[in-house]
């Protein structure tokens, strides 16, 4: 498969083909593109704490989103920003809030690790590692009971595969019976670890043993995965039964900003920057050659820096978070 | 005399420790390998092997499980919960299984076992990464908490919780991990419940703990240039605590301000108090107060982290209040 027009899963005229393309590579760029400006003001002392980015990982998140609608809903990880943006949360609410200000999704309470609109189906970035899985399950729960055609995905890495939690998901979602997907991003690490030596189990051998559909995927081809993903949650919606993606992909970054990784060699780390599937994606579409690509991709460029842009800026004028206001919301 | 970091000086009582006693052995999330998510364990595999120094996956109720087996049969893990907000997912294994085994099992053997966790905010981590949660632990009957302020005490009270027959739950704060000080050379235990006099005082007694015992001398330095002399008490252990000590300061100075950085509500402060109304109540010239952080979670944002953590500030007004 060289060119778009051989995507499968697509069987429509080459143009909605590419249109389908170029809508996730601006959903990657946004992604890619908001990451680094975070890194840039966390370098410079305008992020506080800290925040684990998802370079290189973001055409799980734009697949998925892809395929989402509000409705659905999404339980994310500390590496949660693809995930919030694919989601639909606005560059602005994610950006203030991971700058702590007031105008952020969650009012600056609880940074990037916490950010969620559940308005719009996202139920949290997460700090706790594998407790975002029972927490989509319960919302899987809901769209049945509530008689919704909505699904509901679960984000995980593949150091949470040594987590109960996520265990304890698999068995639950497959004795419920409810509309879940849980997505496995196989970046390799977990924190400081080769995952390998984190996780001694094999992800299908799993799937089958609890009876759950299993698809392995290629997680930085963002065609392949949302060729796939397409289908796969519309029979979600459809059989309302659980399955397991486990999409392979890489980290490009430190576990978190300022990691001085120390634990990873040079060929590693260029071999994950060069899985980059916004380079992958940017081939197809032939950026590099065709003039019309080029000029496509240079105005998704510009267009979503100066989002960025108003976003950051928005983000400096808002007001600091009120103490008072965040303490009134302890209970409703 | 030498200088030496906090983290440091956790090191060397670890590296200590498994020197003096082949059945220590450490696990935790990239303890081995890594060194450690803040250092503290750096250069142990090399120094140890992976026989004894062993890296775990992400699976906190495992992990503690494992050691809490591992120590029913000779061994003396000591066990590092990255964040002491991630032992919620060790609590059965904690709660129900270590600090009761002594007890169940008629007193025939129990679990020599030590979890070392960082509390604590001021990094803005968060909500799931700040807590403080020292009282849940020191409410379960089985368990000892120590909190050291001091590399000193890191290095004293790690060897003693370690020598101990159960299990030691030591709470290190995150913020003194790479901060240095004067030490003696030769580095000693530290009895597990006793106390210390940091500062001297006539006028009222600051008992506090862990990192909050910097704010307290900051505190009492400023009370003194406005003619207050303050005690100030690191307590070191929370359970158990050192009553008799804090009694004693009490009968000299007669107001107590107990402070510390967890939440105020059913806290360390609030049993300290109580206990001390019941055993001091005719020593005391003023109510007892405390400093604690507010019934909320820990917030993200810069001011919204700062308003909310209790430091010098609280202390001294808490302090004057007393004097009214
Ligand atoms: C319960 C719990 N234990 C440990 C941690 C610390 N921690 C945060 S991320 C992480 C590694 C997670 O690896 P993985 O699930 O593969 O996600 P990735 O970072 O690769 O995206 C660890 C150990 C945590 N946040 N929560
Ligand atoms: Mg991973």
């Amino acid at each position: 498969m060289n060119g778009v027009d051989a995507y499968p899963g697509n069987s429509g005229e080459r143009s909605t083909v590419s249109e389908t393309a170029w809508a996730l590579m601006r959903s990657m760029i946004r992604i890619r593109r908001v990451e680094e400006r975070l890194a840039r003001l966390f370098a410079d002392g305008e992020v506080p704490g800290f925040i684990h980015l998802s370079i290189g990982q973001e055409a799980i998140a734009a697949a998925f989103g892809a395929c989402l609608t509000d409705a659905d809903t999404v339980a994310s990880t500390h590496r949660g920003h693809g995930h919030c943006l694919a989601k639909g949360v606005p560059v602005s609410a994610l950006v203030a809030e991971v700058m702590g200000r007031d105008s952020g999704a969650c009012r600056g309470r609880g940074g990037s690790m916490h950010v969620a609109d559940l308005a719009r189906g996202m139920l949290g970035a997460n700090g706790i590692v594998g407790a975002g899985a029972p927490i989509a399950l319960g919302s899987a729960l809901a769209h049945k009971v509530s008689g919704r055609r909505a699904v509901a995905v679960a984000f995980f890495g593949d150091g949470a595969m040594a987590e109960g939690a996520v265990y304890e998901t698999m068995n639950l979602a497959a004795l419920w019976q409810v509309p879940l997907v849980m997505v496995c991003e196989r970046n390799g690490w977990s924190e400081f670890s080769p995952s390998d030596r984190a996780f001694a189990g094999d992800g299908a051998k799993l799937a089958e043993a609890f009876g759950l559909p299993f698809l392995a995927l290629d997680g930085d081809d963002v065609l392949a995965v949302h060729a796939a993903v397409g289908p796969l949650v519309a029979a979600c919606r459809e059989d309302r039964r659980p399955r397991l993606v486990s999409c392979a992909t890489h980290r490009v970054a430190g576990h978190f900003e300022g990691d001085p990784q120390r634990y990873r060699d040079a060929p590693e780390r260029a071999a994950a920057a060069a899985a980059d599937p916004i380079m992958r994606l940017a081939a197809r579409l032939c950026v590099d050659e065709d003039r019309d690509a080029r000029a496509r991709f240079d105005t998704i460029e510009a267009e979503i820096t100066a989002e960025i842009d108003a976003a950051v800026e928005a983000a400096r004028l808002a007001p600091d978070p009120d103490f008072d206001l965040a303490r009134g919301d302890v209970y409703g | 005399m030498a200088e030496l970091r906090f983290a440091k000086a956790i090191n060397q009582a670890l590296a200590d420790a498994m020197r003096d006693d082949p059945a220590v052995v450490l696990f935790g999330e990239d303890v081995a390998a890594a060194g450690g998510p803040f250092g503290v364990t750096r250069g142990l595999l090399d120094a140890f092997g992976p026989q004894r120094v062993l890296d775990a996956p992400i699976s906190e109720s495992a992990i503690v499980g494992a050691a809490v087996g591992a120590a029913l049969c000779g061994l003396k893990p000591v066990v590092e919960i990255m964040f002491m907000d991630f032992v919620t997912l060790a609590m059965d294994q904690i709660v129900n299984q270590a600090a009761k085994a002594r007890f169940m099992f008629g007193g025939r053997g129990g679990v020599p076992l030590v979890l070392r966790m960082p509390h604590g905010g001021g990094l803005n981590a968060g909500p799931q990464h700040s807590q403080c949660l020292e009282a849940w632990l020191a409410h379960v009957p089985g368990l000892k908490v120590v909190v050291p302020a001091t590399a000193a005490d890191a290095y004293g009270l790690l060897r003693s919780a370690i020598d101990d027959p159960d299990p030691v739950v030591v709470v290190e704060h995150k913020g003194l991990y790479a901060l240095s000080e004067t030490v003696d050379e030769t580095l000693v235990r530290v009895p597990i419940g006793q106390g210390r006099i940091a500062r001297a005082g006539r006028d009222a007694t600051i008992a506090t703990y862990g990192a909050l015992l910097r704010e307290a001398l900051v505190a009492a330095d400023r009370l003194a240039a406005e003619g207050m002399s303050c005690e100030v008490v690191d307590l070191r252990s929370v359970q158990p605590w050192d009553e008799a000590l804090l009694r004693e300061s009490v009968a000299r100075t007669h107001r107590l301000v107990v402070a510390h950085e967890a939440v105020e509500a059913f806290g360390v402060g609030a049993e300290i108090a109580a206990r001390m109304v019941e055993v001091a109540f005719d020593d005391l010239d003023a109510p007892i107060l405390r400093v604690g952080a507010p019934f909320m979670p820990v917030p993200f944002a810069k001011s919204l982290e700062m308003a909310y953590r209790p430091g010098a500030d609280r202390i001294v007004a808490a302090c004057r209040r007393l004097m009214e």
